[in-house]
């Protein structure tokens, strides 16, 4: 059996599942007094009317909008993690797999949500389902946003039976939790044939989820470069905000696995060699990310196009430029003086440069979309002050999905102990096997079984 | 079928407003105030744009002033980006709101080139007393939803079924004038007609030499055509 000692073995990591210290009710109380406060924020505005944000004519969009670019391109962290890294066999993906999904997962409610916030009518959202018009971009994001949804919540779920399975079977807890436990756990017994066919599906499953990242991001830019609104029309938008997205949600990753080692001592399951891996990643998706920006606005500046023109300007030179030259600092400047030198590239310096580089994407997505509806082609410039309410509600959507990873760390193992049972004992012979068969006169046969 | 136009002499405009504020009392469209007014909220279904030339300083400047309704494009960016078909072209080539649709996303006032759509970013409020000068005939809008010059749908109904009563087609007399804006022009700026009709009006100017619509390069087909000697 597979499963034999698992428990002794990886004793750490079932530690916050049964032990709860006094930080995990403080930050519960934190995070929901910012969820609360979010609440009355949002309920407010559904009462009164948009009013209660900054947003006008000619900014139709703000905050809210933002948001949902940027929680869509947190959600990619996880995929990538996980599904592309298991297809290109990186063993070094193990301990953040799981990490990352659950990214994916608690990130992408508030993607799709931050759309429904920013509806004048919320509570007409059905018509959507009603009437929906497939000419419509927004309904091309509706039908692969909700796809990469339960495609993701799937595949993280399939993931977590085995472990859930050892919960079940190893963790002396309470009733209702064994109930739970039980029930998830959907009779698995850990036989060589159930490992088998996880394999197989969860295979298909990263594959399939590696197209659905690619689609999801693209379609979510398709909804500006699909308008004729200068700054945003144009076929470069669609791999500019996937490759953001991949950038952003690599940090994110980085960020919680971090903390996840720092406040559940798996000190021994995350270490500087993986970090330093994730690190190099990074690093190299900041370099394209500066390529893909200076394509962008290269091409814009060329063509000295007017219309084009006067948004080059407003994001360069004009009101916006604080935000973009500060976006150009934390996105490359900084991120690749840290990580760059192998000596800053330590676990604190990655999470410095993770943390900017999120703050940088934010502001990414925002410059991206603000400063073109600032500059409409028949109306006179337009300008926009997020109000009380939008931060409000944005801090309440980070702190929702801060609680609901908090919620899940003391539930699930934050790091798949079956996958690390399974690189222990099966994946070293099979890299070594691998690496074997590289080499010259090795044949087909010399490969290990699969 | 009709196909609704207008034609507006950029040459006998004087920028006065009245068309402004006719379409203001007959659409029933709230005066945001001073206050919303500063946050570039303020509504207008039609406005009056200035368009600074690019050189000089007053008085020896270039300035020229454009009125605009919604252009009721052929081609209309934002009928096409609406995911719920709130806003659509009827049978006559009117781009019309469906209010108790639409869902308030704003992707169509966002994707309109001419920024000509409008959103009620609170529920409509009028001064007191206001309420007895409603227009009956055109809907009071709800918060949360956009809204935008309707070529006056109402009163063209009311033309056709009051032609009808009287077992006659519309005439280009009937329809020159129709709209409030046209009404209340004191130059006899604004003309109103079928497009298709090569004996109306409207189809007579567009052919103009002098006629052109705004953003053409853009590929919107506007049904607002403008006169002017000297192009923008």
């Amino acid at each position: 059996m597979k499963q034999e000692g698992t428990t002794q073995e990886d004793a750490t990591l079932f530690e916050p599942l049964l032990r709860t210290g006094k930080g995990f009710y403080v930050t519960v109380a934190v995070l929901v007094i910012l969820i609360a406060w979010g609440a009355y924020a949002l309920v407010r505005q559904w009462v009164l009317g948009l009013g209660v944000t900054g947003m006008n004519r000619p900014v139709f969009w703000g905050v809210y909008i933002t948001n949902f670019v940027f929680f869509i391109g947190l959600s990619h962290a996880g995929t990538l993690v996980s599904a592309i890294l298991r297809i290109v066999k990186a063993e070094w993906r193990r301990p953040f797999t799981r990490a990352a999904e659950a990214v994916t997962v608690f990130s992408l409610p508030f993607g799709a949500g931050s759309i429904i916030l920013d509806l004048g009518r919320p509570d007409r959202v059905l018509n959507v389902f009603l009437y929906g018009r497939f000419q419509s971009a927004i309904m091309w994001d509706v039908t692969c946003i909700s796809l990469y949804l339960l495609s993701s919540v799937f595949y993280f779920y399939l993931a977590l039976i085995p472990d859930i399975a050892m919960c079940r079977d190893r963790l002396n807890v309470g009733p209702l939790r064994a109930r739970l436990y039980k029930f998830l756990a959907l009779g698995w017994t850990g036989s060589e044939r159930q490992y088998r066919r996880l394999d197989r599906l969860m295979d298909i499953m990263a594959v399939w989820l590696t197209m659905l990242v690619v689609i999801v991001h693209t379609v979510v830019a398709w909804i500006f470069g699909m308008t004729i609104v200068p700054g945003w029309h144009g076929a470069f938008i669609g791999p500019y905000f996937l490759v953001g997205a991949i950038f952003s949600g690599v940090g994110a990753v980085i960020i919680t696995t971090v903390i996840l080692r720092r406040v559940y001592h798996l000190e021994d399951y995350i270490k500087p060699v993986h970090i330093n891996a994730m690190a190099l990643f990074h690093l190299s998706l900041s370099l394209l990310w500066l390529y893909f920006t200076f394509v962008e606005y290269f091409t814009i500046f060329y063509g000295n196009e007017p219309a084009h023109m006067v948004v080059f300007n407003a994001k360069f030179w004009q009101e916006f430029s604080p935000m973009f030259w500060i976006m150009v600092a934390c996105c490359f400047v900084i991120p690749v003086a840290i990580l760059s030198n192998p000596r800053t590239r330590t676990i604190a310096g990655a999470v410095v440069a993770s943390i900017f580089v999120n703050i940088g994407m934010w502001l990414e997505r925002y410059i991206v979309i603000i400063p073109s509806m600032a500059r409409p082609r028949m109306a006179d410039i337009g300008s926009y002050m997020p109000t009380w309410t939008e931060w409000a509600v944005t801090l309440a959507c980070f702190a929702f999905f801060a609680l609901l990873y908090t919620l899940f760390t003391k539930l699930f193992p934050v790091i798949a102990v079956w996958e690390m049972h399974e690189a222990r004992h099966q994946s070293v012979p099979e890299a070594v096997g691998r690496v074997r068969s590289y080499m010259p006169g090795a044949t087909a046969s010399s490969l290990p079984e699969e | 079928m009709p196909r609704w136009g207008m034609v507006i002499d950029l040459d006998k405009c004087t920028a006065c407003q009245a068309c402004t504020v006719a379409c203001q009392a007959e659409n029933n469209v709230p005066f945001a105030g001073p206050d919303e007014t500063a946050l570039d909220r303020s509504k207008h279904w039609h406005d009056v744009m200035t368009e600074l030339g690019e050189e000089g300083r007053y008085p020896d400047f270039h300035v020229r002033f454009i009125p605009r309704p919604c252009m009721h494009c052929e081609e209309p960016p934002c009928v096409k980006v609406c995911p719920v078909g709130a806003t659509y072209v009827d049978d006559d080539g009117i781009v019309r709101m469906n209010y108790q649709r639409c869902i308030g996303c704003r992707y169509c006032t966002t994707a309109c080139p001419y920024t000509i759509r409008y959103f009620n970013w609170y529920a409509p409020e009028y001064p007191a007393g206001y309420d007895v000068y409603l227009n009956p005939n055109v809907p009071v809008r709800p918060v949360g939803v956009v809204e935008k010059c309707s070529f006056c749908i109402h009163r063209l109904e009311q033309a056709k079924r009051e032609a009808t009563a009287q077992g006659r087609e519309l005439t280009d007399a009937d329809l020159v004038l129709l709209p409030a804006c046209n009404q209340a022009c004191p130059a006899s700026a604004r003309y109103f007609g079928d497009l298709d009709d090569q004996e109306s009006t409207v189809s007579r100017l567009s052919h103009s030499p002098r006629a052109f619509r705004l953003l053409e390069d853009l590929g919107t087909e506007p049904k607002v055509y403008y006169l002017a000697e000297e192009k923008a």
